[in-house]
């Protein structure tokens, strides 16, 4: 077993395999009882240079769980950071105040400068179009745990597979794992081919799609993002390719019994509310790993487990 | 002797010559090395002919050796020059310039959101395609290609 004391998860690729399989082993300890004083000792700064809703709740509760005292902000208004202090000088003052600092910024690259001039450990919450490891983590938590395994699977990814951060992190991850890839999108909106390159580096296969349904009787997972109407240029386009990537429970006949339909959300119209009801979806579960998985990393990084 | 032939640029006693640049390059070589404000004799060429390239250019600096950094900065305009050091009239040492493993507060990250673009920060790049010249931030991960290449400010 690897030591994470100390360590900073600035990128998906900043863990290997066996250290998710770790977190994700720690993970299921506080799914089974998440309630335990173990950072009592411990101050978490949450520090949000944007807003999020799930993301930070999700710290906050995970940490507030664990005993710890959690202090920062949710918005740069009102801070030193609006009066102009620069990235270098607000982290080495939390870096003071804290045992772990956790940073949302929509600057690409600011989680890896602050790991650089921060004291103490740093958690990446989303550093803009970037990378958002702890989603990435949840994710495998929610694949594990609804297949049991997260060995050679089927999944699908679908929507904005060109600029969805979660999806080009899920894939990286999941290069370890011997998975078969169904990429389903709108042509404009295809995986980049940096992506690909990992995909084959790893010696594994994807298919492209551009119709959902094509991929449903196939799926263990299907992983569902929103196509965003401002990434068309041409409106008519989007108005094309729109009903491609929903997904509505009656397509859902003749899936695998096995299949589970993931989101990182919020969801628009992407997944009408029929399929709420049906045994496939996942993706309010999936949130709700989040929290367990943000304690099993705090509480690893910290040292505590 | 019979064999010497004619230099089309003068010979320097010491110092470096940078051979094999390509011509479309050679201005903006002198103006990263800072020779633009060298003060000693810097001896340029351009559109001269050459076996192997065709046309090439060739700088001569007089009383002047770079260094590892700056020798950098010559393989990511020119990866095809070759350094030559000159001590006495004679050749102490020559190199093709090797573009490095990475590239430390030189270039620009062509990502307009990526943090070294609104800090004071030194860029750090990984090479990670030498043939091609692709470089990935070791901060936003994006990459910066060849064409995309644009040297830091501060940087002479």
């Amino acid at each position: 077993m690897s030591n994470l004391k100390g360590r900073n998860l600035i990128s998906i690729t900043d863990f290997s395999r066996d250290e998710y399989i770790q977190v994700l082993d720690i993970a299921e300890e506080f799914e089974k009882n998440p309630k335990q004083p173990i950072l009592s000792d411990k101050v978490v700064a949450t520090l949000f240079f944007e807003p999020s809703t799930r993301t930070r709740l999700s710290f906050e509760s995970a940490a507030s769980q664990l005993g710890a005292r959690v202090i920062g902000f949710s918005d740069p208004g009102g801070t030193s950071v609006q009066k102009g202090e620069s990235l270098h000088d607000t982290i080495t003052m939390v870096s003071s105040y804290s045992d772990l600092i956790v940073m949302r910024n929509p600057k690409e690259g600011s989680s890896r400068y602050a790991s650089e001039v921060a004291s103490v450990p740093v958690i990446n919450a989303g550093d803009g179009a970037n990378q958002h490891p702890t989603q990435c983590m949840l994710d495998l938590y929610s694949i594990r745990k609804t297949q049991g395994t997260l060995d050679n699977l089927n999944i699908a990814m679908v929507g904005d597979l060109k600029y969805g951060r979660t999806v080009h992190s899920l894939t990286q991850a999941m290069c370890n794992f011997n998975t078969t890839f169904h990429l389903v999108s709108p042509e404009e909106l295809k995986l980049p081919s940096s992506v690909k390159i990992s995909i084959k580096d790893a010696g594994l296969k994807y298919y492209q799609y551009t119709d959902l349904k094509d991929v449903i009787g196939t799926a263990d997972i299907i992983y569902m993002t929103r196509v965003q109407r401002e990434r068309f240029p041409d409106p008519l386009e989007y108005e094309r390719v729109k009903d491609s990537c929903i997904l509505t429970a009656s397509m859902l006949e003749g899936c695998k019994p096995n299949m589970r339909i993931l989101h990182p959300l919020p969801r628009v119209n992407e997944i009408t509310v029929d399929v709420d009801s049906t045994p496939y979806a996942y993706y309010f579960q999936q949130a709700q790993n989040g929290v367990y998985v943000r304690q099993a990393l705090m509480a690893a990084i910290l040292g505590v487990r | 002797m019979d064999n010497k032939k004619e230099l089309v640029v003068p010979a320097i006693p010491n110092g470096t010559v940078i051979d094999h640049i390509p011509t479309a390059v050679v201005y903006r070589v002198i103006s990263i090395l800072g020779l633009d404000r060298y003060e000693d004799e810097v001896l340029i060429g351009n559109y001269l002919t050459s076996k192997k390239y065709g046309r090439k250019g060739i700088v001569k600096v007089k009383n002047k050796y770079f260094t590892a950094e700056q020798l950098s900065a010559i393989a990511l305009l020119a990866p095809t020059a070759t350094v030559i050091a000159i001590k006495d009239y004679e050749v102490v040492s020559k190199a093709a310039v090797q573009v490095p493993d990475h590239v430390d507060d030189l270039i620009r990250c062509v990502n307009p959101m990526c943090i070294t673009n609104h800090e004071k920060i030194p860029t750090r790049f990984d090479v990670v395609d030498k043939d091609n010249l692709k470089l990935r931030c070791h901060y936003c991960e994006k990459y910066t290609e060849k064409d995309a290449i644009h040297f830091v400010e501060h940087k002479n």
